[in-house]
């Protein structure tokens, strides 16, 4: 159940992503140039998605537990560190260096160009390093 | 605004999605998450892979039933590619998350940490696309 229901919701996920026009690296890049012919695509998106996520969050709020299972996955409320920061500022500027974050970058990968699987591939590189480093920071 | 009709429609799917994962699994919808996830660890991985699979197959399907062609790729060349998609991966991990899991599913349990995160990738994108196109590429 959880499989199909995985696949249902990731394929509900990639279908908004391809409809809005967010797997376009020029909408999103459209978006990120303020000085430039200024495309609000990406803040209708987010619009849409909170019109949704905020009131659906604050009702399940309320509920003991999810449907099919016995938790919620959910991080605890925690401080505004360096570290959620600099990976913002670093997530950030990949992102406009280019235009995917890692939702339309998977889900261009199918067209089997060369620019979303090098990019796929480059990114999960970098999140195995940080997964790397970040252990070895810890004490 | 008109035009802003199918990116609002797109986000809505996005933000459903996301509510029935919380709803039904009781797990947060961030992609660098759960990219993260199979990548580096093994037990538990089911949901997450099927829902990869999910987000893979949207785009074929799409265009498949539409019959109208994909976007084209950026234009970016091999290195800036490897350049962004390494700093992409990276810092939504050092950073907690992405787009999708502090954009939509953190701000929408209106958490500070998520509100600072999405301003900042927002405002460090908008500063690196108007170094690129304004002082660099100009």
């Amino acid at each position: 159940m959880h499989i199909l229901m995985g696949l249902l919701c990731g394929l509900t996920f990639g279908l908004g992503l391809v409809i809005s026009g967010m797997t376009d690296t020029r909408v999103v890049l459209g978006f990120l140039d303020i000085a430039g012919n200024w495309n609000p695509a990406l803040l209708a998106v987010m619009a849409g998605a909170l019109a949704v996520t905020i009131p659906g969050f604050w009702m399940l709020k309320k509920r003991p537990a999810p449907l099919l299972a016995k938790d919620f996955f959910v991080p605890a409320k925690g401080v505004i560190d360096r570290k959620l920061i600099l990976g913002a500022v670093l997530f950030g500027s990949g992102w406009g260096l280019y235009g995917y974050c890692p939702g339309p970058a998977l889900a261009s990968l199918l067209t089997l160009d060369w620019q979303p699987v090098l990019f796929v591939l480059a990114m999960a590189a970098g999140m195995i390093i940080e997964s790397i480093t970040g252990k070895r920071a810890k004490p | 605004m008109s035009g802003l009709l199918l990116p609002l429609f797109g986000g809505a799917l996005i933000g459903i999605s996301s509510f029935a994962m919380l709803a039904l699994l009781g797990r947060i919808t961030g992609i660098s998450g759960i990219v993260g996830s199979v990548l580096t660890t093994r037990d538990g991985n089911g949901w997450r892979w099927a829902f990869l699979a999910g987000l893979l197959l949207a785009q074929p399907m799409f265009y498949g039933l539409t019959a109208t062609p994909p976007p084209l790729p950026s234009d970016a060349g091999m290195l800036l590619t490897v350049i962004a998609g390494l700093l992409v991966g990276f810092g939504t991990r050092l950073g907690g998350g992405c787009t999708s899991g502090h954009g939509v599913c953190g701000i929408g349990r209106l958490a500070p940490r998520s509100l600072a995160a999405t301003a900042t990738f927002i405002g460090t994108g908008m500063l690196t696309v108007f170094i690129m196109r304004h002082l660099v590429g100009a």
